[in-house]
């Protein structure tokens, strides 16, 4: 990481803290906001973040590697993340399954070459009334097709 | 691009009856502490959440606790499988539920309300946070609200990041407190030790939702909805093979099969009652009831018709808790890989019978001496339909036939 | 003089994760007196308020299993080894971490129970690899002793073929094996809430669960210290040790070496708990003559060093206090911290590098005998240094790492080559057919052969301080520590952080600036109670403090992390005391009184303490490392 964007990544955890607290109660919504920023939490951030709430770096790795929503390696630009519970999973989702990896030449757990999606899987987005259902960053698409889906994804940038 | 579809199925009589913004704010200040907890003692309100604890006991608890700073929580984690009844409650029926909130604020001494709302819901926050705004315009949030003097409450939202055994409640004041979402140990229970050692109630979305209900109707009204220790209706969410699909709000005590024909399923094999981590019904047992006295669930009912293969869908809840444990305690951690395990065993008809004995007294062990209530209901499915689809699952030829997903 | 003590102690902390207020007293309710009487078993017996479970069934003779319970850490409750049925309550119940506070009925060996602690028990040995007999756990596990406690006869749950996790042998102190982990977090809680370091945590979830560091690198990498506490209180094997003793065994093998060894105190005064005998037991005479047997060509008493040691230190001490208050130097930095504890050297580097004039310059015991066998006594015995062993006979892991400092060279060669703990020694012994409590004692060897009691009490938390109080007040007034027994009281004991002062009276001549000083100093030990001591500093509340003792581990050496398995408060206490009684029954109390220290300032070290050759061999420098992670 360069000099410049560590600096800068310094002083947007800086604000953060300020804007949630300087108590480990604010370690999530931290979190949340630089994965929010960069789809992960870059190794020279958790450390910036433990610097600042005055706990171990260690315990921030183990806080993002906790959660399904945090990272700590790079990924995509947009994430997708299909939801692989029993409802969708007997709803067509090994249809929209295969349709995306094809389509994207990818499979799960993997980025595209040009960084642009991640591809994910997820337990249930409480969409199961609307299966098969994914999210697509922050955002839910349900009632998906394999056609539908993969117009979704052409429309990522 | 309209992503996601609004979805009540049924307008029932008690949740989804007509309400005004603050009106049970209102009735809550009128009545005073002591007339809002034996409203809901004689409603007997139970927790939606899936553990059924009275809502009067707790608050009474929280409210007895010394301290002068106290947490009210909205649990909307929802992420047991099958359900979507908060989200629905959160999108198109916020006021009773931050209502709800305020209420509990007031009840027992709290200052600050958290929601917890699960990350897969984070389309809907900014709605959320508008709708707080918009409460604190109209002072049924901040400070002297509704004119009460010294009765000073707000709400922040709290995002979760993809856990399920967040919807644990000390789990979520872990993860509150920006740790892993592990389960505590219990005793002390957060009623007095919770979110940053501070007493913290922290309750359903539909449980709070139902008290300002109860509060305008009373508790009396309440409780004669329903059974006898079934109190109000229930919200249910809905899936799997039917025509209706959707959240419905349903007295306590209906019958399964009545519930079915409701929601138009044809054909119907299993129902899968209270999430990944609830009971499979087999069509035999169609006519017990949904209620505590019977089989209790948090509102997920997944409906399984007989074209669909019974251990696939074992599997997938097993995947599902190897993967959502938080893997502190043992029998949870390893305990579930092995009951996954044993179902791979059977997929590939490399297992024996005793081995499939041992994995449920396995199963049992985990029931009793899990952490928390994850590990502690985990092997239920694998117990459930181990025993009620045997033959399928274990003398398939005698069905006949192949079944999907 | 005064003594007050801060009421600060290591066990009055409260860690920030939620096990801290597992386990609390609700006032209202403590008011019923104090005590609760529950039905255990059917009996009925009377117990305080709050007391868990676990602890109601040991004082009333009932033994329930545990993993993951360890008295000096905090509850954990996740091993569910412990479950016991209480009355009224569905699920069973961790009995290390429910508090009694109502009249409950336990059952502590219920068929339900007896089976889910036989499943869990064999739900760990399917997931661990390994095997008994070629572990260095053998005989002293914790996982062993319960599979051997419920009759495990199969692996009922399968058992894995290959190990899961790749070992960790990048640190020189402490080697890490996963593959053995049973997740009993208590390395966790040592590392993060005792010790306050904060290298280990448990990461990812579910199944994937396993310990780590942060983003998986290597230990030595991070920002571990090399106490060892975390070892010291695995259960299993899967934290252990660097262990070179085959490169020692092939040392003393060989023909052309001369393998030196050095022995500590603390190491002394517990090896035997490594054969059956209970804490408390000194043997070094019979170490002595058990080494000589092994085959080691001389054995040295690191007192001898340690003696050395209060020279120097003491020395600095009063230059600095000179430079501060005759010449008015603005740059000499006070307090003075102790440099003996390797631990405490990494943890200052990493946490606190802006503090590091601080340390005094001086290398610890270890160190310096190693300096001083590669130079004066190789020239002495006419031996070439290169064919020199050095080892180091200690109770520490993170001498291992000390002595493996580039900068430790100061004799032109490696000046110590091997740092080996307690339970490797003993385990050399063992190994050598011999049972040391049968040994017939001998004496050191020459030319160091006696050491004062100030080196010996090195070992304890504080003992540094005392040993360097006996010398500083002697040489400044010409008069003796103004202490019963030359027994610096408050410098002893196992308060996480002690402070006390001594003042100065009628000094002599040459110390005249010293008149009515009152020399104040603190103790402290475990990087727990460093850190707020370092805090102290901070604020600016130590400016008036002269003089302070830090070891890294909790009890000072005798709780190190190469002291035998288990450890408890009791045992270090034990410890301890043999250490203390030892020493009063030595002669030479004083480390300026140490003929032997006398006889190498004269012949070798003659420009004295703090002198240019002592400041070759026997000071150091220190390196900034701070907190970051590349
Ligand atoms: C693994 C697990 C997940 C849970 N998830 C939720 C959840 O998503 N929402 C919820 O309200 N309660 C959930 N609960 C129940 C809560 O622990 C708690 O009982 C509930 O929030 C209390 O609220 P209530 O009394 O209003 O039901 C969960 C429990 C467990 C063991
Ligand atoms: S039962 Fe499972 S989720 Fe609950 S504490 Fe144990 S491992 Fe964690
Ligand atoms: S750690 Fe214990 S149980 Fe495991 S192989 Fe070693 S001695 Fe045996
Ligand atoms: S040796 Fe000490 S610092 Fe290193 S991991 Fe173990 S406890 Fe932590
Ligand atoms: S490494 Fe040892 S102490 Fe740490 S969790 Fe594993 S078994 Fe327990
Ligand atoms: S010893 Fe009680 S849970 Fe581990």
């Amino acid at each position: 990481m360069l000099v410049s964007e560590r600096t800068s990544l310094t002083e947007e955890i800086e604000r953060l803290v300020e804007q949630y607290g300087k108590d480990r109660s604010s370690l999530l919504p931290i979190l949340q906001a630089v994965e929010r920023k960069y789809r992960y939490v870059p190794d020279f951030a958790m450390q910036e973040i433990a610097l600042q709430l005055d706990i171990h770096p260690v315990e921030v790795y183990s806080v993002v590697t906790f959660y399904s929503f945090l990272h700590s390696k790079p990924r995509g630009r947009n994430i997708v993340r299909l939801c692989r519970t029993i409802i969708c999973d007997i709803s067509g989702k090994e249809n929209v399954e295969s349709a995306i990896t094809r389509e994207l030449g990818i499979s799960f757990g993997e980025t595209t070459p040009d960084k642009k999606i991640t591809l994910e899987y997820t337990n249930c987005l409480g969409m199961c009334d609307q299966g098969p259902a994914m999210m697509v960053n922050d955002r839910v698409f349900t009632r998906l097709t394999p056609e539908k889906a993969v117009e979704i994804l052409n429309e990522i940038k | 691009m309209e992503s996601v579809y609004k979805k009540t199925q049924r307008e029932g009589k008690v949740l989804f009856s007509s309400y005004k913004r603050g009106e049970g704010i209102e009735k809550a200040l009128k009545l005073g502490r002591e007339d809002i907890l034996y409203e809901l003692k004689i409603s007997k309100l139970k927790g939606r959440g899936g553990a059924g604890f009275p809502t009067a006991t707790k608050w009474m608890l929280t409210a007895a606790a010394k301290s002068d700073i106290k947490y009210i929580v909205c649990n909307a984690d929802e992420g047991e499988p099958g359900t979507f009844k908060d989200r629905v409650l959160l999108t198109e029926y916020p006021e009773i539920v931050f209502d709800g909130m305020v209420i509990g604020g007031y009840t027992v001494g709290a200052q600050k309300g958290i929601v917890y709302l699960r990350g897969e819901y984070e389309y809907m926050l900014s709605f959320l946070e508008d709708y707080l705004k918009k409460m604190r315009e109209d002072n049924l949030l901040g400070k002297n609200i509704l004119g009460k003097k010294d009765f000073n409450f707000d709400i922040i939202i709290r995002m979760g990041s993809g856990a399920y055994v967040c919807g644990e409640e000390t789990a979520l004041i872990e993860s509150l407190e920006g740790n892993r979402g592990e389960a505590r140990n219990r005793p002390p229970y957060p009623v007095n030790t919770g979110f940053m050692g501070k007493p913290t109630s922290v309750n359903n979305v539909e449980t709070l939702a139902s008290v300002p209900k109860i509060l305008v109707k009373g508790g009396e009204w309440f409780a004669k909805q329903g059974t006898g220790k079934s109190s109000g209706s229930k919200l249910f969410s809905i899936s799997g093979d039917c025509e209706k699909p959707g959240v419905y709000e349903l007295p306590w005590g209906i019958k399964i099969s009545d519930l079915l024909t409701i929601v138009g399923a044809k054909d119907t094999k299993a129902v899968q009652v209270g999430g990944a981590s609830g009971i499979c019904i087999p069509e035999s047992q169609f006519d017990r009831t949904i209620s505590y006295e019977d089989v209790a669930t948090g509102g997920s009912i997944m409906i399984f018709n007989k074209s669909r293969n019974m251990l696939h869908i074992l599997k997938n809840f097993m995947e599902f808790f190897v993967e959502e444990s938080c893997g502190q305690c043992t029998p949870c951690r390893i305990g579930n890989v092995k009951l996954l395990e044993g179902i791979e065993m059977i997929e590939n008809n490399k297992f024996t019978f005793s081995y499939i004995n041992q994995l449920k007294e396995l199963g049992k062990t985990m029931q009793v001496a899990s952490k928390c209530g994850l590990g502690q209901s985990s092997p239920n499915a694998f117990i459930s339909i181990l025993d009620n689809f045997k033959d399928e699952i274990f003398n398939p030829g005698k069905n006949g036939g192949k079944y999907v997903r | 003089m005064e003594a007050s003590m801060s009421d600060k102690s290591s066990t009055s902390r409260s860690p920030l994760s939620q096990k801290g207020h597992t386990i609390q007293k609700q006032e209202d309710l403590n008011t019923i007196g104090g005590s609760i009487s529950v039905e255990i078993n059917e009996k009925k017996v009377s117990v305080p308020f709050g007391t868990t479970i676990l602890e109601a069934c040991k004082i009333n003779q009932i033994h329930v299993p545990t993993l993951c319970h360890h008295e000096d850490l905090c509850v954990a409750g996740v091993c569910r080894v412990c479950v016991v049925e209480v009355e009224g309550i569905r699920t069973l119940q961790a009995a290390c971490a429910f508090p009694i506070t109502s009249p409950i009925k336990i059952k502590t060996s219920t068929p339900t129970v007896r089976k889910a602690r036989k499943n869990i028990i064999d739900l760990l040995l399917s997931e661990h690899y390994g095997e008994c007999y070629s572990c260095i756990r053998n005989q002293n596990c914790e996982l062993q002793k319960l599979a051997e406690e419920y009759g495990v006869d199969k692996y009922t749950f399968g058992h894995v073929t290959k190990p899961k996790y790749e070992t960790d042998k990048s640190s020189l102190s402490v080697i890490r094996d996963m593959s053995k982990c049973v997740l009993c977090k208590r390395c966790v809680r040592t590392c993060i809430d005792l010790q306050e370091v904060g290298v280990l945590e448990a990461v990812h979830r579910g199944d994937q669960t396993h310990i780590s560091t942060f983003m998986d690198k290597p230990l030595a990498d991070v920002i571990c210290i090399n106490c060892g506490q975390c070892i010291n209180r695995c259960p299993t094997a899967a934290l252990h040790a660097n262990d070179p003793s085959d490169e020692i065994w092939s040392a003393i093998d060989d023909p052309k070496k001369h393998v030196v060894i050095q022995t500590a105190p603390s190491p002394r005064a517990a090896i035997g708990e490594e054969f059956g005998l209970g804490a408390g037991h000194s043997m070094t005479g019979q170490l002595n003559t058990a080494l000589k047997r092994i085959g080691f060509d001389a054995v040295f008493d690191t007192n001898f060093t340690a003696d050395l040691t209060i020279l120097e230190e003491g020395t600095e001490l009063l230059l600095r206090l000179k430079s501060a208050l005759v010449d008015k130097d603005p740059n000499v930095r006070l307090p003075q911290f102790t440099s003996c504890s390797p631990g405490w050297v990494k943890y200052i580097e990493h946490f606190y590098p802006q503090y590091l004039d601080h340390m005094s310059s001086a290398k610890s015991p270890q160190q310096m005998f190693g300096a001083i066998i590669k130079t004066f006594y190789a020239k002495q015995a006419g031996i070439d240094p290169a064919d020199v062993v050095s080892v180091a006979l200690m109770p520490c892991a993170a001498k291992k790492f000390e002595c493996n400092r580039p900068e430790m060279n100061s004799s032109g060669f490696k000046d110590v080559d091997y740092g080996l703990t307690t339970r490797e020694m003993a385990k050399m012994i063992k190994e050598a057919g011999i049972y040391l409590p049968e040994m017939p004692e001998t004496t050191f060897d020459s030319p160091f052969g006696e050491a004062s009691g100030a080196g010996l009490i090195f070992g304890a938390t504080g003992g540094v301080m005392e040993a360097a109080l006996r010398t500083v007040y002697e040489l400044v007034t010409g008069r003796e520590v103004p202490f019963k027994n030359l027994n610096i009281e408050p410098c002893r004991g196992f308060e996480g952080i002690k402070q006390a002062s001594v003042k100065l009276e009628n000094v002599r001549e040459e110390w005249k600036f010293l008149e009515g000083v009152e020399v104040k100093f603190i103790v402290a030990h475990g990087t727990a109670n460093a850190k707020l001591v370092m805090e102290m500093l901070k604020r600016g509340e130590l400016n008036d403090v002269h003089f302070i003792e830090i070891m890294a581990c909790p009890g000072g050496c005798i709780g190190g992390g190469g002291q035998p398995i288990p450890t408890s408060e009791e045992i270090r206490t034990k410890r301890a005391q043999a250490i203390y009684s030892e020493e009063e029954r030595l002669t030479v109390r004083k480390s300026h009184e140490n003929p032997y220290v006398k006889m190498l300032y004269e012949k070798f070290l003659t420009d004295g303490p703090c002198g240019k050759l002592s400041h070759k061999l026997l000071h150091t420098h220190y390196v900034k490392r701070g907190k970051y992670i590349a």
